[in-house]
């Protein structure tokens, strides 16, 4: 107990608390101020919009991924399963300057979408791709598990008592794994709001349009700026802590409900 | 572009200063007491731009020491963006020599960190920069807009790829090259010149946050029309991509000075100072000034200018200090938060 204590408070504990006591240099006011710049709201705005956009995209796509890996067998399976984790062993920045290379104007997806008149990279849009791409692997690893736990037998006996497709995934399946769902949902949505290599290429940077949290604190500290900084730090701290403990709180509530 | 493998690598080299420490010193107290002097090494930390010169500066200055002296030196050199660059050494960078972008960044480090004293830019000729450089227009092969000056950069339609002034140094030079001409046309004033960078930001979709990142939007992404670039990285550019580029001198721009200074507490704690002035004098000599003329910056020297004089084509040039009176009030007027720069960018 002791020594997991001290690790967890020389790894996770003291970085934070150093985070948490830093921007009070500026006084109550100064970091508020802080905080309320325009610039930094939209930045916020961006950087969490997004995230939660790209957390909900991977929840639909990761379940379609996981559901494929666990249900089906097909040629390439195995395959499929090792690629999954393919973003998280990536540097983010070669995945950010390959996605960019893809988006851009002159890149084959980027032409595309350019001809219908969509604008991918450089755009709030191409934040979502990079933050899409990032976060895929958390939602399929958490729910892969728990849907290959699931109990056929139930969805056996449901089809029996004449449930229909639909009735059996929305009514038995997707009941069962919610929950994990939910957890790697949040774990992606964390991730990318924290994300600053994979995006930083993409996103084109323009302030109060395309200018992503984390360059803020980049920006204040080119400005030897460390309390401000900070400051955003601890903003963006907060605000993730509290979409967290909620999306937590969720979660055990549907467990508990699942089990009830 | 590399922004982490870059950060890996001086990580890398910070190990290497660490490992090298107690050699260093041994060697330094040495070579004081007329022995056969130990091998020593320096770190030089610089900015983005000036890898290959350094890399050929190095070797020749080595093989100068050694033929001086018979000391063996291994020079280590680490690049990232300027301001970047000096947070690193702030922070304990075992910099012995920093050749960064711009004054304000040294600067800091006298102010902050107090490893060097404040007038540190009197103590070398010439502000402290054995060469220099200018901003150019880099346009695509044959000029196909017709762009020939500052005023062409904000026509309908034309887009302009510059990076963030907050977070480049590269990107200040530019962005004060643009003032400097609309402030000196005819009836220009301070109004004025906001009211042209205002347009002219509103003609750049990106802002990358480095020189070489805004390079890649332009020369592999095909972003852009125009790319506002260091002259040096400009000639570079064509050595790099091949010869897809021209490059346009506006008719004023400005006179960039990358200075280089001697971190004095580092190279008083590791003994190196001796090797490290010698570095810098080193700069201004003949032939090291030919090196800079060779990796497209302007060289000091009256030899290599002459040698070089139809590369860098003469065009008037305005100074930080005459223009904007000195980095720290063009860094506290322009670029600080609620500046300029940041003014331009609200609604």
């Amino acid at each position: 107990m002791a020594i997991t204590l001290t690790w967890l408070s020389l790894i996770v504990l003291i970085p934070l608390a150093a985070l948490v006591i830093k921007p009070w240099e500026l006084g109550l006011d100064g970091v508020w101020r802080t905080l309320t710049d325009d610039r930094v709201v939209a930045a916020f705005r961006l950087s969490f919009g997004a995230a939660a956009i790209a957390a909900a995209a991977d929840a639909v796509l990761g379940l379609i991924v996981a559901w494929a890996i666990v249900r089906y067998s097909f040629p390439g399976r195995r395959l499929l399963d090792a690629l999954v984790d393919l973003p998280f062993a990536l540097p983010t920045a070669v995945a950010g300057i390959a996605l960019t290379a893809i988006y851009a104007p002159n890149g084959p997806l980027g032409a595309l979408f350019a001809q219908v008149g969509i604008k991918t990279a450089y755009s709030p849009l191409g934040v979502v791709l990079a933050l899409t791409f990032i976060g895929l692997p958390f939602v399929v690893r958490a729910v892969q598990p728990v849907l290959e736990e699931v109990d056929r037998e139930v969805e056996e006996a449901a089809r029996t008592l004449g449930a229909t497709d639909y009735q059996r995934i929305v009514r038995v399946v997707l009941p069962a794994i919610l929950p994990a769902i939910l957890g790697g949902v949040g774990l992606a949505f964390a991730r990318a709001v924290g994300e600053y290599g994979s995006v930083i290429f993409i996103a084109g940077n323009l302030p109060m349009v395309s200018e992503i949290a984390p360059l803020l604190i980049i920006i204040k500290l080119e400005q030897f700026d460390y309390a401000g900084a900070a400051a955003v730090g601890l903003g963006m701290l907060v605000i993730s802590f509290v979409a967290l403990l909620a999306l937590n709180l969720v979660q055990t509530w549907l467990t508990r409900r699942s089990r009830g | 572009m590399t922004h982490d493998i870059r950060h890996l690598s001086r990580r890398g080299l910070l190990g290497g200063a660490a490992l090298a420490g107690p050699a260093v010193l041994a060697g330094g107290g040495l070579a004081m007491a007329q022995g056969a002097p130990k091998p020593a090494t320096l770190l030089n930390v610089s900015y983005d731009p000036t890898r290959e010169l350094y890399k050929e500066i190095n070797a020749a200055y080595a093989k100068f020491w050694k033929e001086k002296t018979g000391q063996t030196l291994t020079i280590q050199q680490s690049h990232g963006g300027s301001g970047k660059q000096a947070r690193s050494v702030i922070d304990g960078l075992q910099a012995d020599i920093v050749t960064l972008a711009l004054a304000y960044d040294i600067d800091e480090i006298a102010q902050k960190a107090k490893l060097l004293p404040a007038n540190w830019q009197s103590r070398l000729p010439q502000n402290s920069a054995p060469y220099t450089s200018t901003i150019v227009l880099l346009v695509r092969k044959g000029n196909p807009w017709k762009i020939r000056d500052w005023g062409d950069l904000v026509k309908p339609g034309i887009e302009v790829i510059t990076p963030n002034p907050k977070t480049s140094g590269g990107a200040r030079w530019n962005y004060l090259a643009a003032w400097a001409w609309a402030l000196k046309q005819p009836g220009g004033s301070p109004a004025k010149a906001e009211a042209f960078i205002k347009e002219l930001f509103q003609h750049v979709p990106i802002l990358d946050t480095g020189a070489r990142g805004s390079l890649t939007t332009f020369a592999q992404r095909g972003v852009g029309d125009v790319f506002l670039s260091w002259e040096n990285e400009a000639f570079l550019s064509n050595e790099e991509f091949g010869p897809k580029f021209d490059i346009v001198y506006p008719s004023l721009s400005i006179l960039a000075e990358p200075p280089v200074a001697v971190v004095d507490k580092i190279v008083d704690r590791r003994k190196t100072r001796t090797i490290a002035e010698g570095y810098l004098n080193f700069l201004y000599s003949p032939l090291a000034q030919d090196l800079t003329g060779k990796h497209h910056y302007r060289p000091r020297g009256a030899q290599a200018q002459a040698k070089y004089a139809g590369k860098f084509k003469k065009i008037p040039l305005v100074t930080i200090d005459d223009t904007f009176g000195g980095w720290t009030k063009a860094q506290k007027t322009h670029f600080a938060d609620g500046g300029v720069f940041d003014r331009i960018y609200r609604p």
